[in-house]
């Protein structure tokens, strides 16, 4: 299957979210997990969602495939409204987006065969001819690295977390999606073993034409995947812009001060000394205006009285920020 | 010899397991001087945190330790156990990966740093309170005196490791073992305790032993760097000779592996085929030789031994090294 590439306007976003809202009880309190977000992604792209843990970066993944309902927005995959969807309509709209955890040996079935992990989905999708399914089972198994002979009689337990990550891949693959959410697929992962995936991640996107939502706290292995990156704090974006551009220029002073923290190997780049101070506010209790004002250096009186709402200050590149860099 | 405050002579871990013995650290030499930063990095299952342990005296109970663990003149490994427990928590103290776990959830903050203050400083319950604020303070925790009566769970991840820090750094100790310090925190949070651990150490005229997986953290941090793979040291080196001319092509591929933030999105990474050996099947020859692009005939053989390099305190293990200067190495 050829790549479609991302450019293409013509059909839309293949998923659009807008204003999403998701709250969780906690007790009498309100947890805000994400606060109004709206972004889209094209057919074929990879869009990059950044942010520390708590932010409600998984939240926002989880519930774009309504696997947490939304309180408000809505979520368009290809057209429908997943959040008006239910039941069987919302099943079969599930086949064709997939979901890839963090942790690939907790996501597996410990007492359950390879073959029988991989095969699952067809069977819940309807596939009744076991020769059919084997066939597929095999292609998606040999797609992602794996020798399927070897392979499907073997429990989770016989393999490590990096081929523990394929089988999960294989897995998210088997039903032939058009739309993976990858939520920190890699963070789990050792150094060398990272790069494989990442590398495999990409394989599969091109040959099996994807479009990717990838979950990641790492910038750089974000940017190593991704075509346009969201960057977010505490239930909300701050930025989105094409990985280049947020890299190169950052325009949320937040994005600047994740750059800035990064560790880089190489001992001649001196470590700035950490000008972050202090930690991100709860989601229980979120600041008024400006998430992100009790944190930030350009902070002033119109952060605190007044939310910013994301608006586009370079061609592509979108910021929520009454003091931008750029 | 004199100079050194840790002094770590062909140390070996062993490990009974039902699939067979595994070695999880093998004849490691090491040595750290005070005030120093050592850098211990490598993959998981390399042997590094064993490493640690082993010099901390912590080992499980049924593993074997051989080798020498001097530490301010002592063999570690030889002292009665009341000495020893005077030893950890005053001279020779740690930070654990995850300051959930590392702190006892059923005390109050407060209570766990006076413990440990009065059980190694002859100090009264005043003084100890005094000291722990002067503490807090010190790891940058706001409201002190309110954070001595709350309990772990009352804090943030970020909060609880400066707790640690806190209470590792409570009787001065000359050396601090840093295991993954920032592994489970956020980047940002990372930063500022590794900041934190920098400023401490310079004050305190305190060696450490950064043990982490990540080579960007040892980069702007460590003084020397030892790079850790099936439990050997592979490569070691002070920092910037390390990072100039890396000779263990093990080294260079971790380095290679790690995305970098100038790299065009899109570009694939070079990554390293395969997986780190069984530790319960050690292979003949150098443990990375089935990973490694320069493998030749003896590396399937034999088990290269750490040679000198032309930068003063360069060891690399291989019989292939890579970015030779000419006229040295094989």
């Amino acid at each position: 299957m050829m790549q479609v590439p991302a450019h293409t306007q013509s059909d839309g976003p293949l998923l659009k979210v807008d204003d999403l809202v998701v709250e969780y009880g906690l007790g009498n309190r309100t947890v805000h997990a994400v606060s109004g977000v709206s972004l889209e992604v094209a057919r074929g792209e990879t869009l990059g969602l950044v942010g520390e843990s708590g932010c409600g970066k998984s939240t926002l993944g989880r519930a774009v495939l309504q696997l947490r309902r939304p309180k408000s927005g809505s979520v368009l995959f290809d057209g429908h409204d997943l959040t008006a969807m239910q039941g069987e309509t919302l099943r079969k709209m599930r086949q064709r987006v997939q979901l890839i955890f963090q942790d690939p040996i907790a996501s597996l079935n410990p007492r359950r065969r390879i073959g029988d992990i991989v095969a699952e989905p067809l069977i819940i999708a309807g596939v009744k001819d076991p020769e059919k399914r084997k066939q597929v089972v095999w292609e998606v198994l040999s797609a992602v690295g794996l020798d399927p002979e070897l392979v499907v009689g073997r429990l989770p337990h016989e393999f490590s977390g990096g081929q523990c990550q394929r089988i999960c891949i294989a897995r998210a693959l088997v039903l032939n999606p058009e739309f993976i959410v990858c939520d920190e697929p890699v963070s789990a992962l050792d150094v060398s073993i990272r790069a494989q995936i990442l590398n495999l991640l990409e394989e599969m996107k091109a040959r099996f034409g994807l479009t990717l939502l990838f979950i990641a706290h790492d910038l750089a292995v974000v940017k190593a995947v991704s075509d346009r990156v969201a960057v977010m704090y505490l239930g909300r974006l701050c930025e989105v812009a094409p990985s280049e551009q947020l890299f190169a220029k950052p325009a949320h002073p937040y994005t600047a001060l994740l750059l800035e923290a990064i560790p880089v190997p190489d001992p001649d780049v001196r470590p700035a000394e950490s000008v972050a101070t202090g930690e991100p506010p709860s989601p229980i209790a979120p600041p008024s205006g400006c998430r992100f004002r009790t944190r930030c250096p350009r902070a002033d009186q119109r952060c605190s009285a007044e939310m910013p709402e994301l608006r586009e200050v370079v061609p592509g590149q979108l910021v929520a920020c009454h003091h931008p860099l750029v | 010899m004199s100079g050194a405050l840790l002094s770590i002579q062909d140390v070996a871990v062993e490990l009974p397991t039902p699939r067979g013995n595994l070695r999880a650290v093998d004849r490691v030499n090491l040595t750290l001087e005070a005030g120093r930063t050592l850098g211990v990095v490598g993959e998981s299952g390399c042997g590094k945190t064993m490493l640690s342990r082993a010099i901390l005296q912590l080992l499980p109970k049924k593993a074997r330790l051989s080798g020498r663990v001097m530490f301010a003149g002592q063999d570690l490994a030889r002292l009665e156990p009341e000495s020893l427990r005077k030893l950890r928590g005053r001279d020779l103290a740690v930070v654990f990966q995850d300051p959930m776990t590392s702190l006892n959830p059923v005390l109050t903050i407060g209570t766990q740093l006076m413990e440990t203050i009065q059980e190694h400083l002859e100090l009264d319950a005043a003084a100890a309170k005094k000291r722990s604020i002067e503490l807090l303070t010190a790891v940058g925790i706001p409201a002190p005196e309110q954070r001595l009566t709350q309990y772990p769970h009352q804090c943030s991840g970020g909060m609880r490791q400066r707790i640690a820090i806190a209470i590792a750094l409570s009787c001065e100790p000359k050396l601090l073992i840093a295991d993954e310090p920032t592994t489970a925190l956020d980047v940002t949070i990372q930063a500022q305790i590794l900041d934190l651990l920098a400023r401490e150490q310079r004050r305190r005229h305190m060696a450490m032993i950064l043990i982490t997986h990540d080579l960007g953290v040892v980069a702007g941090r460590a003084d020397e760097v030892a790079v850790m793979y099936a439990g050997r040291v592979v490569e070691r080196a002070p920092t910037p000779a390390l990072f100039k001319r890396m000779h263990m092509p093990y080294t260079e591929a971790l380095l290679a592996a790690i995305p970098k933030l100038e790299t065009a999105p899109h570009t694939p990474l070079p990554a390293i085929s395969g997986r780190p050996p069984d530790p319960t099947r050690p292979v003949p020859g150098c443990s990375f030789a089935p990973r490694c692009r320069y493998a030749a005939g003896r590396c399937h053989q034999a088990k290269p031994d750490l040679s000198a390099a032309e930068t003063a305190g360069h060891f690399y293990a291989c019989f292939h090294p890579i970015r030779m200067a000419e006229g040295i190495g094989a």
